[in-house]
């Protein structure tokens, strides 16, 4: 056990994984930087070097830079699965799976289905989601919600390292298609994360926060402003339950329902748009399922229906923060 | 001919003094950039154009008012070399209200319609199709416009670069594929991620003429452009031209560029600079004094303090006007 940032963990999950196996291997964008440039290699490991050190690790033929052409290693990526390897695939912001799109819900999320059950896609996509770095529309939105209409795809959002490193572990061992998604804005966050490897199961909830009062279910980066929200209330005696769902797919319902049977009170504080997301699914399945235990209406705090700006005041308005989880908590307590 | 007389002749002397002023001002835009994102205060992701000059102002040089020029995320030079107002382009990079894009879109966007300047783009790639739709555009509304696609070395393995190449063949659009091949897309060679090396090798495989030029002279690119942009003019359909240039800066600011080998920016300065090159031969040739390029000099470095001063007391954009331009309706 020892202090690592939400990039270490990340990175040495990698590591321990490709150890493990060694059919995992790992293609994209610069996820070592230098290739044919006549300078240091292993230069970069991605713009958020979370990838240095595995080229020269694992050498060149299971660590793959690729050029700037998603569609084709994504697919490829596919291929090599389907045959056997575990390839971790790097698509650097999520943001350009438009470029790739095909691949992954027309390919990777039905090849098993289409073919009747004949094959395994044991892939790993990693990719960066998340506003706040001020660099504007393509390069900042959290599109789990789109990876987790499609049925076929497993979709991962960790909040910390320690999840990231146990989650990462669990998507690789995956024998379907994942979705990895790191927020930007998370990579310098630190935690105690044990040194030996673990892994995650998928679809366990975790609670954050015990609360009687509100429920508060958080994703990904949102778990850090729901629980910012949840001390603040605390101090107004307003318990808050925070659950951070971890995965999206499969999205552990049982314990949402579980906890707002006892609170009576949902709050969902998404960074996903407010429409067609995971705040309006989770609304969703509670609406359904656990209607009669409701005592107030449910509350997304979510982004405006907008493009994401790049400047940084209006950046700062686009992101949920506290203020408006605590107006929200305030309000399904009828305390306005 | 090719002494640079010959080359010279075919631009008159005010519009060589432009060009020069052109390249200066984006010099010393970026050189001013690079200290100021080091001393904070600049947001985003930052792709500087210095070294690349000769390449969008020779571009520029051979374009109208009805044509359509589309940038890439290394986007200040180009838009500054397109003839936007230098002002918003500054503030537009340091996210400003009444930057080029309301400080929406930051440096790597930087768009003006008014001055026939699309893009820039973070989706690399994606501007040549786009610059097929605006010659398609021009051609049916007869507006005697062309197109030119910028695109790197990168941006030039996307899917959509071969797609939209083939379609601008097909339908002979007058547009022009201008690849700036700088070596280099992020950390990753050029000569490791294209096949076979050459970009412009790969027009003949679309019917089109393809050519590599030196990037860093301005001459050349001029040249070249003006030979594909008279072509595309005329309804015989795109060409395609490969500019090898190299960047002075990292792929964005921030970039320790370990990868590059030691000692290459320094040779691309000492030996191939575009503005040394451009000053070499028309002073070589009498065209112009050493004493006009340097009066162009000292009023380009008050310009841009000037433009520096005043983008960095621009307000940020009102935070009322937060919901607005998502659909047409917004004005
Ligand atoms: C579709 C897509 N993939 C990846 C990126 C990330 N990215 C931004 S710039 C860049 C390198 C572009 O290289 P090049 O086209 O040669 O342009 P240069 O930066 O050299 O000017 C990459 C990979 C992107 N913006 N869009
Ligand atoms: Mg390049």
């Amino acid at each position: 056990m020892s202090k690592k940032t939400y990039r270490q963990a990340i990175n040495e999950g990698l590591v321990q994984e490709m150890h493990r196996d060694p059919s995992v291997i790992l293609i994209g964008e610069d996820v070592a930087g230098g290739a044919g440039a006549g300078g240091d290699v292993d230069a970069w490991g991605g713009p958020m070097a979370v990838t240095k050190g595995l080229l020269s690790e694992f050498g060149p033929k299971r660590v793959l830079d690729t050029p700037i052409s998603e569609a084709a290693y994504m697919g490829l990526a596919i291929g090599a699965a389907a045959s056997g390897l575990r390839p971790v695939a790097d698509l650097m912001f999520n943001d350009f799976i438009g470029v790739c799109f095909d691949q992954i819900v027309n390919q990777a999320a039905k090849y098993r289905y289409m073919y009747g059950g004949q094959d395994r896609i044991p892939l790993t996509v990693r990719t960066m989601i998340g506003a706040g770095l001020g660099i504007s529309s393509q390069h900042s939105q959290c599109l789990y919600p789109v990876f987790s209409y499609f049925a076929g795809l497993k979709v991962v959002i960790p909040s910390g390292p320690y999840d990231a490193k146990g989650l990462l572990a669990s998507a690789i061992r995956d024998d379907d298609p994942v979705i990895f998604c790191e927020h930007k804005m998370l990579y310098e966050m630190v935690e105690e994360v044990p040194d030996e490897p673990y892994a995650i199961p998928f679809g366990e909830a975790k609670f954050v926060r015990e609360g009687e009062d509100v429920t508060i279910v958080a994703l990904s980066r949102m778990v850090h402003i729901a629980m910012e929200a949840a001390e603040s209330l605390a101090k107004e005696g307003i318990g808050c339950e925070v659950i951070d769902p971890r995965t999206t797919t499969p999205l552990d319902t049982e314990s949402i329902i579980e906890s707002v049977e006892e609170t009576g009170r949902l709050v969902i504080v998404d960074e996903a748009g407010p429409r067609c997301g995971m705040a309006s699914e989770i609304a969703a399945v509670v609406a359904e399922e656990a209607f009669s235990a409701l005592n107030a209406p449910i509350i997304k705090v979510t982004p405006p229906y907008t493009p994401i700006p790049a400047a940084p005041n209006l950046e700062k308005l686009y992101i949920p923060d506290a203020g408006q989880v605590i107006t929200a908590v305030h309000k399904v307590m009828g305390r306005e | 001919m090719d002494t640079a007389q010959g080359l010279i002749m075919k631009q008159s002397k005010t519009e060589l003094l432009s060009a020069y002023r052109g390249m200066r001002t984006i010099r010393i835009f970026e050189d001013r950039m690079h200290v100021e994102f080091a001393g904070g205060g600049v947001p985003g992701f930052v792709h500087l154009y210095a070294g690349q000059e000769a390449s969008a102002v020779g571009v520029c040089a051979n374009l109208t008012d009805a044509d359509i020029l589309l940038n890439t995320h290394r986007a200040h030079g180009p838009a500054i070399a397109r003839g936007a107002d230098i002002f918003a382009v500054a503030k537009e990079i340091y996210c400003r209200g009444d930057g080029l894009c309301r400080g929406r879109g930051g440096s790597a966007h930087l768009h003006d319609v008014k001055s026939g300047l699309w893009g820039a783009n973070s989706g690399v790639g994606s501007g040549v199709a786009l610059g097929c739709g605006a010659a398609l555009a021009a051609r049916n509304n007869e507006t005697g416009g062309i197109a030119v696609a910028l695109v790197g070395d990168g941006g030039a393995n996307q899917g959509v670069f071969l797609e939209a190449m083939n379609l601008a063949s097909i339908w002979k659009l007058p547009v022009v594929i201008m690849v700036e091949n700088n070596g280099y897309a992020e950390a990753t060679a050029a000569d490791y991620a294209i096949a076979g090396g050459d970009i412009h090798k790969r027009a003949a495989a679309f019917d089109m003429p393809g050519v590599v030029v030196d990037g860093h002279d301005y001459f050349a690119v001029y040249d070249a452009v003006l030979e594909a942009a008279e072509r595309a003019r005329a309804g015989h359909g795109p060409s395609l031209i490969e500019a090898k240039q190299r960047r002075y800066y990292g792929h964005f600011e921030g970039d320790a560029q370990s990868y590059r080998p030691k000692g290459e920016v320094e040779e691309y300065r000492k030996n191939r600079d575009c503005l040394k090159q451009f000053r070499q031969k028309v002073i070589l040739d009498d065209l112009i004094a050493t004493a006009e390029l340097d009066a162009i000099d000292g009023e380009v470095g008050e310009l841009i303090d000037r433009v520096y001063a005043d983008a960095i007391a621009a307000p940020f954009p009102s935070e009322g006007e937060f919901m607005q331009y998502i659909y047409a309706t917004d004005t």
